[in-house]
């Protein structure tokens, strides 16, 4: 919009947005930064908003006591391999709806959208009876499979509107020059497909990363990922202030980072394609 | 469009993703409907191998006439309508301030967005100690600072907490889908409007907001997905206690503490039907959208 | 070697047939052109040759051997199509060489044939860039290009040039030909202009609704049109179409004239009628003249220098050789 703006307004919204956005990320500023504090430190009264004597003590509890790189591994594991697992499984689904489309592609489309509203207490015990039964009780693959199947839907989804903006006509060249389904799907979708395909990784590793309600009931102590390892730390035990931000910082920093890259395929990934 | 050969192939492709899927809604969603008709109590002796004695709609009856059923259905109303509530109207005015031209603007989206990256149990347990103790806690703190008595916010006022700690997570993804939709408003429109005479509030009524419209539904239905099933906050934070066992958190008691595998069955049959309910509208709009 | 033989070819999508039964010959090093309204089947039915789509019913022959159920890579065809369709994501080079690689085509093989086709198309400084960073009409010689270099039995064209400006059009035109001219291999061309149809063609295929409408060279459709559809698509400006009293003295339900088999007078002539709309070429200026008993306006073409204004009382006389006569279904009477 070229409109005149005066300065005055400028600053005035200016400053709101900074305060609004300052309040909104001090839960998370206020974490981080009491990770690096001691203790007794972390409980001072009035609190310290940044001059003490930074410690980097907290973070080597947290791992000697709990073994923060174990959780870390399995959470890199289970939501890497969902992810992967479940693009494997899409992208010869998305390319038959996008392009080989037919009267039933909208109604399969939103089925599996359903599936993704299936409450997941409805069903927790069936699912934990059969992991039982498979052995898959607290093991990552168990995870990485019913992980895998619940982003499915959102899977297939962003790589459906992601594909359905490449020109079916390139395809069709692709064919003419004598490509088969294999060679047009590795070397001129996917290519085309990439940023695309980039961003459904990136989302899906995020959901995958914070999901929270499987990794916490079908894990204990083997395939535990950081959601589970936090979760540790609800009961509280003396002053632990300082080793509870340390853990929490662990836990979020790897995907506060990746967020940040992913914004704008948020809104298209978790609306379906209906807001982009 | 498309030839036999590359029809089947498509067929053929789209077959896993499929299989898969329907085996994840078929297979468990039939275990549940079959135990939600069952007298299953592992802990007396119920198993699967003994045979589990069929009792009709006995377990369907039980839980809704339970004591605890009505309350919960009560506090996931209260709690989602309440997060519904703070992240739609907050969400707009974020997003019509975040679509003025501001310094920073990168940066500022960035600090609005963040929280919802945290991991839910993160968020939870950040919020119960760090902000809300009632000792040592920021806002405890603050209330200090203006002499108040600080409160015992998760005991006290755990509902209104709690529904805090949602708005918190969830305010973002309003925002962001909102501002997707502001920015997607044609500036010609509301220069003619201003031409037109229309002060800001009738532009805000009249232009932006049925702009909005569209967006804000599929907000509402999205986050009401999300919001019905919330789980691991109140499992860190209260455990269910002072009235926040929401219905899903009643049904996750059934099975897991009490480990009355019917009963949690047929609650979890109303959870489905209830998500169900809120589906079919949400789908309605997609599939809208498809056609397109 | 490229003659291609459709034999009683039907495509129907669902109940909706879209392509009646139709036969028809393509020779080998002809330059046929599909033309007609848009919806006509005419990209349908080059798609169907292509194997982009299924037949519903016929076969479709290529020198000879039966290719109905070969899937495109197997046809031994090129194809331009309308939005050029090249890989953006591929230099000009890589383009060019995605056929030959498919074909598993040797790399000192594939870099002597782009030299070769990047020189022919005026392409060697380009063959480095992405076709994001190429005009139009560079795109499309790459997308050419890319055809060329499979040296298949024939050349598909969809439409190749209507993403083209004016100029440029008519320029890629003369290049089209001359690369038939150059190659001597089959190409068969899809468009809804006959001016394009008129002077590439060997060829003509008229299609209206699926339905071959005649088939012939340019100066046969011109002279001989079959039908009252063919006389009127070819040709611009279009035939004049009379109907009534006038066709009747000519036992005809419909006479057809064209603009230029009419000579205009101030003084006397068959017709009389008022100037109407003048439109002035230069070389020719074409008046629209509402003549006394017609029901619709005639076309004339006269020379760039009479000089007649709107509203002039004026004569026309048709060529009587030349004046086309069709009964009550739209057929010429011979």
């Amino acid at each position: 919009m070229a409109r005149a703006i005066t300065p005055r307004r400028k600053i005035l919204t200016s400053g709101l947005a900074w305060a609004i956005g300052i309040l909104l990320f001090f839960p998370i500023y206020w974490t981080i930064l009491t990770s690096f504090k001691t203790e007794a430190q972390a409980i001072n009264d009035p609190p310290l908003f940044f001059f003490f004597d930074w410690t980097l003590e907290n973070y080597a509890v947290v791992q000697d006591r709990s073994d923060y790189m174990r959780f870390l591994w399995n959470s890199v594991i289970i939501a890497g391999g969902s992810t992967l697992l479940g693009i494997l499984v899409a992208v010869p689904a998305a390319w038959s709806m996008a392009f080989v489309p037919s009267k039933r592609t909208k109604d399969i489309l939103l089925w599996m959208l359903s599936t993704k509203m299936l409450p997941a207490v409805g069903v927790l015990y069936p699912i934990s009876l059969i992991f039982v039964e498979f052995n898959l009780l607290d093991t990552r693959i168990g995870l990485v499979v019913v992980l895998m199947l619940i982003n499915l839907p959102i899977i297939v989804w962003m790589l459906y509107t992601y594909f359905k903006e490449i020109p079916g006509e390139i395809l069709e060249a692709a064919r003419m020059d004598g490509a088969g389904l294999r060679e047009e799907i590795l070397y001129v979708l996917t290519p085309m497909a990439i940023p695309g395909i980039a961003s459904t990784i990136l989302l899906n590793f995020i959901l995958a990363w914070n999901e929270a309600f499987w990794t916490l009931n079908l894990t204990a102590a083997g395939a535990a990922p950081l959601t589970a390892f936090i979760a540790s730390y609800s009961s509280p035990e003396g002053l632990f202030f300082a080793k509870l931000s340390a853990a929490s910082t662990m836990a979020i920093a790897p995907i506060l980072i990746l967020g940040w890259f992913s914004q704008k395929q948020l809104v298209r990934g978790l609306t379906f394609g209906a807001v982009k | 469009m498309a030839t036999k050969a590359s029809r089947s192939a498509a067929r053929i492709m789209m077959a896993p993703a499929v299989i898969l899927l329907l085996g994840w809604m078929l297979v468990p969603l039939t275990l549940t409907l079959f135990f939600s008709f069952k007298k299953y109590l592992p802990m007396r002796g119920d198993s699967l191998e003994g045979g589990l004695d069929w009792v009709g709609f006995e377990n369907y009856g039980r839980f809704i006439s339970s004591s605890s059923f009505w309350p919960s259905v009560q506090t996931t109303l209260i709690m989602v309508g309440g997060v519904l509530l703070i992240t739609v109207v907050l969400g707009v005015l974020l997003a019509l301030l975040l679509d003025q031209p501001i310094w920073g603007q990168g940066v500022v989206r960035i600090l609005v967005i963040a929280p919802f990256f945290v991991m839910p149990t993160v968020s939870a347990l950040v919020w119960k100690n760090m902000l809300m103790d009632p000792v040592n806690g920021i806002l405890a703190h603050l209330w200090r600072f203006f002499g108040a008595e600080p409160v015992s916010w998760l005991s006290d006022a755990s509902m209104q907490s709690i529904i805090l700690i949602v708005s918190w997570q969830w305010l973002p993804f309003a925002t962001l889908i909102l501002l997707t939709a502001v920015q997607s408003l044609d500036s010609e429109q509301l220069e003619a409007a201003e031409m037109d005479g229309a002060p800001p509030l009738k532009r805000f009524w009249h232009i932006v907001l049925p702009h909005l419209s569209r967006a804000i539904t599929i907000v509402i239905l999205i986050q009401t997905i999300f919001l019905l099933s919330i789980f691991a906050e109140i499992f860190v934070t209260t455990g269910g206690a002072f009235g926040t066992r929401t219905l899903t958190y009643l049904i996750f008691q059934r099975v897991v503490d009490s480990q009355n595998i019917g009963l949690g069955s047929a609650g979890g049959v109303y959870a489905i039907i209830l998500a169900n309910i809120v589906a079919i509208f949400l789908m309605r709009i997609v599939g809208k959208n498809l056609d397109a | 070697m490229g003659r291609i033989q459709l034999k009683q070819v039907k495509k129907a999508f669902g109940d909706v047939v879209v392509i009646p039964p139709l036969d028809l010959e393509i020779e080998d090093g002809e330059f046929v052109v599909f033309v007609g309204p848009s919806g006509c089947g005419k990209s349908t039915l080059l798609r169907l040759i292509a194997g982009l789509e299924d037949t519903t019913a016929g076969t479709i022959e290529i020198d000879g051997q039966d290719a109905t159920g070969l899937p495109p890579a197997k046809r031994r065809l090129a194809m331009v199509f309308q939005s050029y369709a090249l890989y953006p994501h591929m230099t000009v080079r890589k383009n060019i060489a995605f056929p030959m690689r498919m074909a598993k085509m040797s790399l000192q093989e594939q870099n002597s044939r782009i030299e070769a086709a990047a020189k022919a198309l005026n392409l060697t400084d380009y063959l480095d860039r992405r076709p994001g960073q190429l005009s139009g009409g560079q795109r499309q010689r790459v997308a050419i290009g890319r055809a060329i270099v499979r040296e298949p039995a024939a050349f598909l064209f969809d439409e190749p040039l209507s993403n083209l400006d004016a100029a440029l059009r008519v320029g890629m035109r003369m290049e089209i030909s001359e690369l038939h001219k150059k190659l001597d291999t089959t190409m068969i061309y899809v468009t809804h202009d006959q001016v394009e149809a008129m002077t590439m063609a060997d060829k003509i295929v008229v299609l209206q609704a699926g339905v071959i409408e005649q088939v012939g060279s340019p100066l046969e459709l011109y002279r001989t049109p079959r039908n009252k559809f063919v006389a009127g698509f070819i040709g611009s400006p279009k035939m004049n179409l009379i109907e009534g009293p006038e066709a009747a003295k000519h036992n005809a339900a419909t006479i057809g004239i064209r603009p230029e088999h009419l000579t205009v007078s101030p003084e006397s002539g068959d017709w009389k009628g008022i100037v109407g709309v003048s439109e002035h070429l230069g070389s020719d200026t074409f008046f629209h003249v509402a003549v006394d008993g017609f029901a619709e306006t005639v076309t004339v073409r006269a020379g760039g220098d009479v000089d007649l204004h709107y509203g002039d009382a004026i004569y026309l006389t048709p060529d009587h050789e030349l004046i086309h006569r069709f009964d009550e279904k739209g057929l010429r009477i011979p």
